[in-house]
Protein backbone atom coordinates (compact mmCIF):
# COMPACT_ATOMS: atom_id res chain seq x y z
CA UNK A 1 0.00 0.00 0.00
CA UNK A 2 1.55 3.28 -1.09
CA UNK A 3 1.56 6.25 1.22
CA UNK A 4 -1.20 8.76 1.71
CA UNK A 5 0.55 11.28 -0.55
CA UNK A 6 0.78 8.70 -3.32
CA UNK A 7 -2.96 8.14 -2.98
CA UNK A 8 -3.62 11.87 -3.15
CA UNK A 9 -1.09 13.05 -5.74
CA UNK A 10 0.20 10.89 -8.53
CA UNK A 11 2.90 12.80 -10.43
CA UNK A 12 3.00 10.43 -13.45
CA UNK A 13 -0.59 11.45 -14.02
CA UNK A 14 0.43 14.99 -14.95
CA UNK A 15 3.11 13.99 -17.46
CA UNK A 16 0.66 11.68 -19.24
CA UNK A 17 -2.43 13.85 -19.26
CA UNK A 18 -1.12 17.41 -18.75
CA UNK A 19 -1.84 18.66 -22.29
CA UNK A 20 -5.37 17.26 -22.29
CA UNK A 21 -6.03 19.04 -19.01
CA UNK A 22 -4.78 22.31 -20.49
CA UNK A 23 -7.14 21.82 -23.44
CA UNK A 24 -10.02 21.42 -21.00
CA UNK A 25 -8.91 24.52 -19.15
CA UNK A 26 -9.04 26.47 -22.41
CA UNK A 27 -12.69 25.50 -22.99
CA UNK A 28 -13.58 26.47 -19.43
CA UNK A 29 -11.93 29.89 -19.83
CA UNK A 30 -13.62 30.47 -23.19
CA UNK A 31 -17.04 29.68 -21.80
CA UNK A 32 -16.59 31.90 -18.73
CA UNK A 33 -15.15 34.89 -20.62
CA UNK A 34 -17.65 34.84 -23.48
CA UNK A 35 -20.77 34.20 -21.41
CA UNK A 36 -19.83 36.76 -18.76
CA UNK A 37 -19.26 39.40 -21.46
CA UNK A 38 -22.50 38.61 -23.28
CA UNK A 39 -24.30 38.50 -19.95
CA UNK A 40 -22.92 41.91 -19.02
CA UNK A 41 -24.11 43.42 -22.32
CA UNK A 42 -27.53 41.84 -21.83
CA UNK A 43 -27.76 42.85 -18.18
CA UNK A 44 -27.77 46.61 -18.74
CA UNK A 45 -30.94 46.75 -20.88
CA UNK A 46 -32.52 44.22 -18.49
CA UNK A 47 -31.71 46.42 -15.53
CA UNK A 48 -33.14 49.49 -17.31
CA UNK A 49 -36.29 47.53 -18.18
CA UNK A 50 -36.66 46.44 -14.59
CA UNK A 51 -36.37 50.04 -13.34
CA UNK A 52 -38.52 51.57 -16.07
CA UNK A 53 -41.88 53.15 -15.31
CA UNK A 54 -43.50 50.98 -17.96
CA UNK A 55 -45.27 48.34 -15.90
CA UNK A 56 -45.31 45.67 -18.64
CA UNK A 57 -41.59 46.07 -19.29
CA UNK A 58 -40.65 45.99 -15.62
CA UNK A 59 -42.85 42.94 -14.92
CA UNK A 60 -41.31 41.09 -17.86
CA UNK A 61 -37.81 41.83 -16.59
CA UNK A 62 -38.86 40.70 -13.10
CA UNK A 63 -40.25 37.43 -14.50
CA UNK A 64 -37.03 36.87 -16.46
CA UNK A 65 -34.92 37.44 -13.36
CA UNK A 66 -37.11 35.26 -11.14
CA UNK A 67 -37.02 32.37 -13.60
CA UNK A 68 -33.27 32.41 -14.17
CA UNK A 69 -32.37 33.00 -10.54
CA UNK A 70 -34.98 30.65 -9.10
CA UNK A 71 -34.25 27.49 -11.09
CA UNK A 72 -31.06 25.40 -11.19
CA UNK A 73 -28.63 26.31 -13.95
CA UNK A 74 -28.34 22.61 -14.78
CA UNK A 75 -32.08 22.51 -15.48
CA UNK A 76 -31.77 25.56 -17.75
CA UNK A 77 -28.86 23.94 -19.55
CA UNK A 78 -30.86 20.74 -20.14
CA UNK A 79 -33.78 22.80 -21.35
CA UNK A 80 -31.60 24.46 -24.01
CA UNK A 81 -29.48 21.44 -24.91
CA UNK A 82 -32.20 18.78 -25.12
CA UNK A 83 -35.00 21.22 -25.91
CA UNK A 84 -33.20 22.43 -29.04
CA UNK A 85 -33.39 18.92 -30.50
CA UNK A 86 -37.14 18.81 -29.96
CA UNK A 87 -37.76 22.06 -31.82
CA UNK A 88 -35.22 21.31 -34.54
CA UNK A 89 -37.63 21.84 -37.52
CA UNK A 90 -38.40 25.28 -36.12
CA UNK A 91 -34.71 26.11 -35.63
CA UNK A 92 -33.94 24.81 -39.13
CA UNK A 93 -36.26 27.41 -40.62
CA UNK A 94 -34.00 30.15 -39.32
CA UNK A 95 -30.76 28.24 -39.86
CA UNK A 96 -30.18 28.18 -36.10
CA UNK A 97 -29.80 24.42 -35.76
CA UNK A 98 -26.09 24.64 -36.65
CA UNK A 99 -25.73 26.79 -33.55
CA UNK A 100 -27.79 24.73 -31.10
CA UNK A 101 -26.37 21.43 -32.36
CA UNK A 102 -23.13 22.08 -30.49
CA UNK A 103 -23.03 21.56 -26.73
CA UNK A 104 -20.55 24.44 -26.54
CA UNK A 105 -22.97 26.99 -27.99
CA UNK A 106 -25.88 25.64 -25.96
CA UNK A 107 -23.82 26.14 -22.82
CA UNK A 108 -22.83 29.66 -23.89
CA UNK A 109 -26.48 30.48 -24.59
CA UNK A 110 -27.79 29.16 -21.26
CA UNK A 111 -24.95 30.66 -19.21
CA UNK A 112 -25.22 34.09 -20.84
CA UNK A 113 -28.95 34.29 -20.16
CA UNK A 114 -28.40 33.06 -16.59
CA UNK A 115 -25.59 35.42 -15.64
CA UNK A 116 -27.42 38.33 -17.30
CA UNK A 117 -30.23 37.87 -14.76
CA UNK A 118 -27.78 37.99 -11.84
CA UNK A 119 -25.74 40.89 -13.23
CA UNK A 120 -28.89 42.91 -13.92
CA UNK A 121 -29.90 42.46 -10.29
CA UNK A 122 -26.41 43.58 -9.15
CA UNK A 123 -26.62 46.70 -11.34
CA UNK A 124 -30.09 47.49 -10.07
CA UNK A 125 -28.93 47.24 -6.47
CA UNK A 126 -25.89 49.40 -7.19
CA UNK A 127 -27.93 52.09 -8.94
CA UNK A 128 -30.45 52.08 -6.10
CA UNK A 129 -27.63 52.60 -3.59
CA UNK A 130 -26.77 56.01 -5.05
CA UNK A 131 -28.88 58.51 -3.16
CA UNK A 132 -31.58 60.38 -5.03
CA UNK A 133 -30.12 63.73 -3.99
CA UNK A 134 -27.12 63.10 -6.24
CA UNK A 135 -29.40 62.82 -9.25
CA UNK A 136 -31.40 65.89 -8.28
CA UNK A 137 -28.26 67.94 -7.62
CA UNK A 138 -26.75 66.96 -10.98
CA UNK A 139 -29.95 67.79 -12.84
CA UNK A 140 -30.31 71.14 -11.06
CA UNK A 141 -26.75 71.99 -12.14
CA UNK A 142 -27.99 71.62 -15.70
CA UNK A 143 -26.25 68.32 -16.56
CA UNK A 144 -27.98 66.36 -19.30
CA UNK A 145 -29.36 62.98 -18.36
CA UNK A 146 -26.48 61.28 -20.21
CA UNK A 147 -23.88 63.35 -18.32
CA UNK A 148 -25.66 62.76 -15.01
CA UNK A 149 -25.55 59.05 -15.60
CA UNK A 150 -22.00 58.98 -16.99
CA UNK A 151 -20.27 61.36 -14.58
CA UNK A 152 -22.34 61.27 -11.38
CA UNK A 153 -24.39 58.09 -10.97
CA UNK A 154 -22.29 55.36 -12.58
CA UNK A 155 -18.91 56.18 -10.98
CA UNK A 156 -20.55 55.75 -7.58
CA UNK A 157 -22.71 52.78 -8.55
CA UNK A 158 -19.80 50.98 -10.18
CA UNK A 159 -17.84 50.92 -6.95
CA UNK A 160 -20.80 49.27 -5.20
CA UNK A 161 -21.31 46.81 -8.05
CA UNK A 162 -17.66 45.84 -8.30
CA UNK A 163 -17.51 43.24 -5.53
CA UNK A 164 -20.76 41.43 -6.39
CA UNK A 165 -19.72 41.42 -10.05
CA UNK A 166 -16.44 39.76 -9.05
CA UNK A 167 -18.39 37.20 -7.03
CA UNK A 168 -20.57 36.57 -10.06
CA UNK A 169 -17.47 35.98 -12.19
CA UNK A 170 -16.26 33.46 -9.60
CA UNK A 171 -19.60 31.69 -9.52
CA UNK A 172 -19.59 31.52 -13.32
CA UNK A 173 -16.18 29.82 -13.23
CA UNK A 174 -17.67 27.31 -10.82
CA UNK A 175 -20.88 26.97 -12.81
CA UNK A 176 -18.97 26.31 -16.04
CA UNK A 177 -18.16 22.85 -14.63
CA UNK A 178 -21.78 21.89 -15.39
CA UNK A 179 -20.93 21.73 -19.09
CA UNK A 180 -19.09 18.50 -18.32
CA UNK A 181 -22.50 16.88 -17.86
CA UNK A 182 -23.57 17.74 -21.41
CA UNK A 183 -20.47 15.96 -22.76
CA UNK A 184 -18.30 19.05 -23.23
CA UNK A 185 -14.61 18.29 -22.52
CA UNK A 186 -14.01 21.33 -20.31
CA UNK A 187 -11.70 21.14 -17.30
CA UNK A 188 -14.05 18.94 -15.28
CA UNK A 189 -15.17 17.06 -18.40
CA UNK A 190 -11.59 16.08 -19.23
CA UNK A 191 -11.06 15.12 -15.60
CA UNK A 192 -14.04 12.77 -15.72
CA UNK A 193 -12.75 11.20 -18.94
CA UNK A 194 -9.30 10.65 -17.44
CA UNK A 195 -10.81 9.24 -14.24
CA UNK A 196 -12.94 6.83 -16.28
CA UNK A 197 -9.75 5.56 -18.02
CA UNK A 198 -7.38 5.40 -15.06
CA UNK A 199 -9.55 5.20 -11.93
CA UNK A 200 -6.89 7.37 -10.35
CA UNK A 201 -8.53 9.58 -7.79
CA UNK A 202 -5.69 12.12 -7.73
CA UNK A 203 -6.88 13.61 -11.03
CA UNK A 204 -9.88 15.09 -9.22
CA UNK A 205 -7.55 16.79 -6.75
CA UNK A 206 -5.46 18.33 -9.53
CA UNK A 207 -8.64 19.55 -11.16
CA UNK A 208 -9.77 21.08 -7.85
CA UNK A 209 -6.43 22.84 -7.42
CA UNK A 210 -6.69 24.42 -10.89
CA UNK A 211 -10.20 25.70 -10.18
CA UNK A 212 -9.03 26.93 -6.80
CA UNK A 213 -6.10 28.79 -8.36
CA UNK A 214 -8.47 30.53 -10.77
CA UNK A 215 -11.08 31.56 -8.22
CA UNK A 216 -8.57 32.58 -5.56
CA UNK A 217 -6.54 34.76 -7.94
CA UNK A 218 -9.68 36.51 -9.11
CA UNK A 219 -10.78 37.05 -5.51
CA UNK A 220 -7.38 38.55 -4.62
CA UNK A 221 -7.23 40.62 -7.80
CA UNK A 222 -10.67 41.99 -7.01
CA UNK A 223 -9.64 42.93 -3.46
CA UNK A 224 -6.71 44.82 -4.96
CA UNK A 225 -8.82 46.61 -7.60
CA UNK A 226 -11.37 47.56 -4.98
CA UNK A 227 -8.73 48.94 -2.66
CA UNK A 228 -7.20 51.04 -5.44
CA UNK A 229 -10.50 52.36 -6.74
CA UNK A 230 -11.90 53.22 -3.32
CA UNK A 231 -8.74 54.73 -1.79
CA UNK A 232 -10.51 58.11 -1.58
CA UNK A 233 -12.92 56.42 0.88
CA UNK A 234 -10.17 54.85 3.01
CA UNK A 235 -10.85 57.03 6.04
CA UNK A 236 -14.58 56.45 5.96
CA UNK A 237 -14.08 52.69 5.61
CA UNK A 238 -12.67 52.18 9.10
CA UNK A 239 -13.58 49.03 10.98
CA UNK A 240 -15.46 47.59 13.94
CA UNK A 241 -14.48 46.29 17.34
CA UNK A 242 -13.09 43.08 15.80
CA UNK A 243 -11.02 44.93 13.17
CA UNK A 244 -12.10 45.47 9.57
CA UNK A 245 -15.55 44.15 8.79
CA UNK A 246 -15.22 40.79 7.01
CA UNK A 247 -16.59 40.68 3.44
CA UNK A 248 -19.71 38.60 3.13
CA UNK A 249 -19.46 35.28 1.28
CA UNK A 250 -20.32 35.24 -2.42
CA UNK A 251 -23.98 34.36 -2.18
CA UNK A 252 -26.42 34.70 -4.98
CA UNK A 253 -29.09 37.36 -4.72
CA UNK A 254 -32.36 36.50 -3.08
CA UNK A 255 -35.45 35.97 -5.14
CA UNK A 256 -38.02 38.75 -5.26
CA UNK A 257 -41.26 37.17 -4.19
CA UNK B 1 -49.83 12.51 -27.02
CA UNK B 2 -50.75 15.84 -25.53
CA UNK B 3 -49.01 17.14 -22.47
CA UNK B 4 -51.88 16.30 -20.13
CA UNK B 5 -51.80 12.58 -20.98
CA UNK B 6 -48.02 12.55 -20.74
CA UNK B 7 -48.23 13.87 -17.21
CA UNK B 8 -51.49 12.60 -15.76
CA UNK B 9 -52.70 9.92 -18.21
CA UNK B 10 -52.83 6.20 -17.32
CA UNK B 11 -49.13 5.92 -18.21
CA UNK B 12 -48.32 9.46 -17.18
CA UNK B 13 -45.08 10.52 -15.56
CA UNK B 14 -46.50 12.66 -12.78
CA UNK B 15 -45.94 10.05 -10.05
CA UNK B 16 -42.25 9.67 -10.92
CA UNK B 17 -41.86 13.45 -11.03
CA UNK B 18 -43.61 13.78 -7.69
CA UNK B 19 -41.35 11.16 -6.09
CA UNK B 20 -38.39 13.03 -7.54
CA UNK B 21 -39.64 16.32 -6.17
CA UNK B 22 -40.04 14.79 -2.71
CA UNK B 23 -36.50 13.37 -2.93
CA UNK B 24 -35.20 16.83 -3.84
CA UNK B 25 -36.94 18.43 -0.86
CA UNK B 26 -35.82 15.61 1.47
CA UNK B 27 -32.24 16.02 0.27
CA UNK B 28 -32.24 19.77 0.87
CA UNK B 29 -33.86 19.42 4.31
CA UNK B 30 -31.46 16.63 5.34
CA UNK B 31 -28.49 18.90 4.62
CA UNK B 32 -29.78 21.74 6.84
CA UNK B 33 -28.82 20.40 10.31
CA UNK B 34 -25.37 19.16 9.20
CA UNK B 35 -24.59 22.08 6.90
CA UNK B 36 -25.74 24.96 9.10
CA UNK B 37 -24.67 23.23 12.33
CA UNK B 38 -21.29 22.39 10.85
CA UNK B 39 -20.94 25.96 9.68
CA UNK B 40 -21.51 27.29 13.18
CA UNK B 41 -18.93 24.90 14.65
CA UNK B 42 -16.47 25.90 11.90
CA UNK B 43 -17.12 29.59 12.61
CA UNK B 44 -16.35 29.07 16.31
CA UNK B 45 -13.19 27.14 15.44
CA UNK B 46 -12.12 30.01 13.19
CA UNK B 47 -12.13 32.23 16.27
CA UNK B 48 -9.98 29.78 18.22
CA UNK B 49 -6.80 31.13 19.84
CA UNK B 50 -4.73 28.44 18.10
CA UNK B 51 -3.25 29.66 14.83
CA UNK B 52 -3.06 26.12 13.44
CA UNK B 53 -6.78 25.48 13.99
CA UNK B 54 -7.65 28.83 12.43
CA UNK B 55 -5.46 28.18 9.38
CA UNK B 56 -6.93 24.70 8.87
CA UNK B 57 -10.49 25.99 9.09
CA UNK B 58 -9.79 28.89 6.75
CA UNK B 59 -8.18 26.47 4.31
CA UNK B 60 -11.26 24.26 4.40
CA UNK B 61 -13.52 27.21 3.62
CA UNK B 62 -11.27 28.57 0.88
CA UNK B 63 -11.02 25.15 -0.76
CA UNK B 64 -14.71 24.30 -0.84
CA UNK B 65 -15.81 27.82 -1.75
CA UNK B 66 -13.23 27.98 -4.53
CA UNK B 67 -14.08 24.79 -6.41
CA UNK B 68 -17.27 24.03 -8.36
CA UNK B 69 -20.00 22.45 -6.25
CA UNK B 70 -20.22 19.64 -8.79
CA UNK B 71 -16.53 18.90 -8.32
CA UNK B 72 -16.92 18.94 -4.53
CA UNK B 73 -19.68 16.41 -4.98
CA UNK B 74 -17.45 14.16 -7.12
CA UNK B 75 -14.55 14.55 -4.69
CA UNK B 76 -16.62 13.48 -1.71
CA UNK B 77 -18.48 10.76 -3.61
CA UNK B 78 -15.50 9.11 -5.30
CA UNK B 79 -13.22 9.97 -2.38
CA UNK B 80 -15.52 8.15 0.04
CA UNK B 81 -15.74 5.22 -2.34
CA UNK B 82 -11.94 5.05 -2.76
CA UNK B 83 -11.44 5.35 0.99
CA UNK B 84 -13.92 2.57 1.73
CA UNK B 85 -12.28 0.37 -0.91
CA UNK B 86 -8.91 0.89 0.76
CA UNK B 87 -10.40 0.14 4.16
CA UNK B 88 -12.13 -3.03 2.99
CA UNK B 89 -8.85 -4.14 1.36
CA UNK B 90 -7.25 -3.57 4.71
CA UNK B 91 -9.81 -5.64 6.58
CA UNK B 92 -9.94 -8.38 3.94
CA UNK B 93 -11.85 -8.45 0.68
CA UNK B 94 -14.96 -10.34 1.78
CA UNK B 95 -17.00 -7.22 2.48
CA UNK B 96 -17.69 -4.97 -0.46
CA UNK B 97 -19.29 -1.78 0.73
CA UNK B 98 -20.79 0.84 -1.55
CA UNK B 99 -21.68 4.37 -0.67
CA UNK B 100 -25.38 4.98 -0.93
CA UNK B 101 -25.70 7.83 -3.45
CA UNK B 102 -28.31 9.69 -1.39
CA UNK B 103 -26.15 9.58 1.74
CA UNK B 104 -23.07 10.60 -0.26
CA UNK B 105 -25.08 13.46 -1.71
CA UNK B 106 -26.13 14.64 1.75
CA UNK B 107 -22.54 14.46 2.98
CA UNK B 108 -21.13 16.29 -0.06
CA UNK B 109 -23.74 19.05 0.02
CA UNK B 110 -23.28 19.37 3.80
CA UNK B 111 -19.56 19.94 3.31
CA UNK B 112 -20.23 22.71 0.77
CA UNK B 113 -22.96 24.30 2.89
CA UNK B 114 -20.70 24.13 5.97
CA UNK B 115 -18.05 26.12 4.12
CA UNK B 116 -20.56 28.69 2.85
CA UNK B 117 -22.49 29.14 6.09
CA UNK B 118 -19.43 29.45 8.34
CA UNK B 119 -18.79 32.90 6.83
CA UNK B 120 -22.36 33.96 7.56
CA UNK B 121 -22.08 32.71 11.16
CA UNK B 122 -18.76 34.57 11.60
CA UNK B 123 -20.34 37.81 10.41
CA UNK B 124 -23.18 37.40 12.89
CA UNK B 125 -20.82 36.44 15.74
CA UNK B 126 -18.96 39.68 15.09
CA UNK B 127 -22.22 41.62 15.13
CA UNK B 128 -22.73 40.85 18.82
CA UNK B 129 -21.43 43.79 20.87
CA UNK B 130 -18.42 42.73 23.00
CA UNK B 131 -20.01 44.59 25.92
CA UNK B 132 -22.73 41.93 26.18
CA UNK B 133 -20.17 39.18 26.62
CA UNK B 134 -18.24 41.23 29.18
CA UNK B 135 -21.48 41.93 31.05
CA UNK B 136 -22.43 38.26 31.08
CA UNK B 137 -18.97 37.32 32.33
CA UNK B 138 -19.21 40.01 35.00
CA UNK B 139 -22.48 38.43 36.17
CA UNK B 140 -20.54 35.23 36.75
CA UNK B 141 -21.76 33.15 33.80
CA UNK B 142 -19.19 30.61 32.62
CA UNK B 143 -18.10 30.50 28.96
CA UNK B 144 -20.56 27.76 28.04
CA UNK B 145 -23.49 29.67 29.54
CA UNK B 146 -22.36 32.91 27.90
CA UNK B 147 -22.49 31.17 24.54
CA UNK B 148 -25.77 29.30 24.96
CA UNK B 149 -27.73 31.92 26.92
CA UNK B 150 -26.39 35.20 25.53
CA UNK B 151 -24.71 34.72 22.16
CA UNK B 152 -26.65 31.89 20.48
CA UNK B 153 -30.19 33.33 20.89
CA UNK B 154 -29.09 36.51 19.12
CA UNK B 155 -27.19 34.86 16.27
CA UNK B 156 -30.19 33.78 14.24
CA UNK B 157 -31.52 37.28 13.67
CA UNK B 158 -28.33 38.51 12.02
CA UNK B 159 -27.59 35.22 10.24
CA UNK B 160 -31.07 34.79 8.77
CA UNK B 161 -30.63 36.73 5.46
CA UNK B 162 -27.31 35.00 4.72
CA UNK B 163 -28.61 31.55 5.64
CA UNK B 164 -31.69 32.18 3.48
CA UNK B 165 -29.42 32.90 0.52
CA UNK B 166 -27.53 29.68 1.14
CA UNK B 167 -30.79 27.74 1.36
CA UNK B 168 -31.84 28.94 -2.12
CA UNK B 169 -28.41 27.95 -3.45
CA UNK B 170 -28.76 24.58 -1.72
CA UNK B 171 -32.16 23.84 -3.27
CA UNK B 172 -30.72 24.51 -6.72
CA UNK B 173 -27.55 22.55 -5.93
CA UNK B 174 -29.55 19.41 -5.11
CA UNK B 175 -30.07 19.12 -8.87
CA UNK B 176 -26.37 18.18 -9.15
CA UNK B 177 -27.12 14.95 -7.27
CA UNK B 178 -29.04 13.81 -10.35
CA UNK B 179 -25.62 13.00 -11.89
CA UNK B 180 -24.99 10.42 -9.13
CA UNK B 181 -27.89 8.07 -9.88
CA UNK B 182 -30.23 9.51 -7.28
CA UNK B 183 -33.77 9.79 -8.62
CA UNK B 184 -34.29 13.42 -7.74
CA UNK B 185 -36.62 15.78 -9.61
CA UNK B 186 -34.18 16.63 -12.40
CA UNK B 187 -33.27 12.98 -12.91
CA UNK B 188 -36.95 12.04 -13.06
CA UNK B 189 -37.48 14.75 -15.68
CA UNK B 190 -34.51 13.40 -17.65
CA UNK B 191 -35.87 9.84 -17.57
CA UNK B 192 -39.29 11.04 -18.65
CA UNK B 193 -37.95 13.12 -21.51
CA UNK B 194 -35.71 10.32 -22.77
CA UNK B 195 -38.64 7.90 -22.84
CA UNK B 196 -41.05 10.32 -24.52
CA UNK B 197 -38.70 12.63 -26.50
CA UNK B 198 -40.50 15.61 -25.02
CA UNK B 199 -37.69 17.29 -23.01
CA UNK B 200 -39.15 20.80 -23.11
CA UNK B 201 -42.34 19.72 -21.36
CA UNK B 202 -40.66 17.78 -18.56
CA UNK B 203 -37.78 20.17 -17.91
CA UNK B 204 -40.26 23.05 -17.79
CA UNK B 205 -42.32 21.18 -15.21
CA UNK B 206 -39.15 20.58 -13.17
CA UNK B 207 -38.10 24.23 -13.49
CA UNK B 208 -41.59 25.25 -12.39
CA UNK B 209 -41.27 23.18 -9.23
CA UNK B 210 -37.87 24.66 -8.35
CA UNK B 211 -39.32 28.11 -9.01
CA UNK B 212 -42.26 27.48 -6.66
CA UNK B 213 -39.87 26.28 -3.93
CA UNK B 214 -37.66 29.37 -4.42
CA UNK B 215 -40.60 31.77 -4.25
CA UNK B 216 -42.14 30.04 -1.22
CA UNK B 217 -38.73 30.10 0.51
CA UNK B 218 -38.40 33.82 -0.20
CA UNK B 219 -41.84 34.46 1.33
CA UNK B 220 -41.04 32.31 4.37
CA UNK B 221 -37.69 34.05 4.76
CA UNK B 222 -39.35 37.46 4.68
CA UNK B 223 -41.79 36.34 7.37
CA UNK B 224 -39.04 34.87 9.58
CA UNK B 225 -36.89 37.98 9.23
CA UNK B 226 -39.81 40.20 10.18
CA UNK B 227 -40.52 38.00 13.19
CA UNK B 228 -36.87 37.91 14.29
CA UNK B 229 -36.59 41.69 14.03
CA UNK B 230 -39.82 42.52 15.84
CA UNK B 231 -37.98 43.81 18.91
CA UNK B 232 -35.71 46.06 16.85
CA UNK B 233 -36.49 49.37 15.20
Amino acid sequence: MDGVLGFLFNIDMLTTWGWRILGGLQITVEIVVISCTLGFLLAYPLCLARMSNNLVLSRLALAYGTFFRGTPLLCQLYLVYYGAGEVRPFLDQFGLWVFFREAFYCALFAFSLNTAAYQAEIMRGALASVSRGQLEAARSLGLSSYRTSRHVIWPQAFLVALRPLGNELISMIKASALTAIVTLPDLLGITRIIFARTFDFSIYLYCALIYLAMTESIRRLWNLIERVLSRHLALARGGGAFGPVAPMPPTEGTIDA
Amino acid sequence: MNWFDLLFGPRGWSSLLLTGALTTVALALAVIPFGFGGGLVLALLKMSPSRLVRALCDGFTTFFRGIPDLLALFLVYFGLQALIDKLSHFFGDEVHLEVNAFVAGVIALSVVVTAYSSEVWIASLKAIPPGQIEAARALGLDRRRVFFLVVLPQLGRVALPGLGNIWTILVKDTSLISTLAVMDLLRAASEASKATTRPILFYTVAAGFYLVVSILSAILQGYLEKRANRGYA
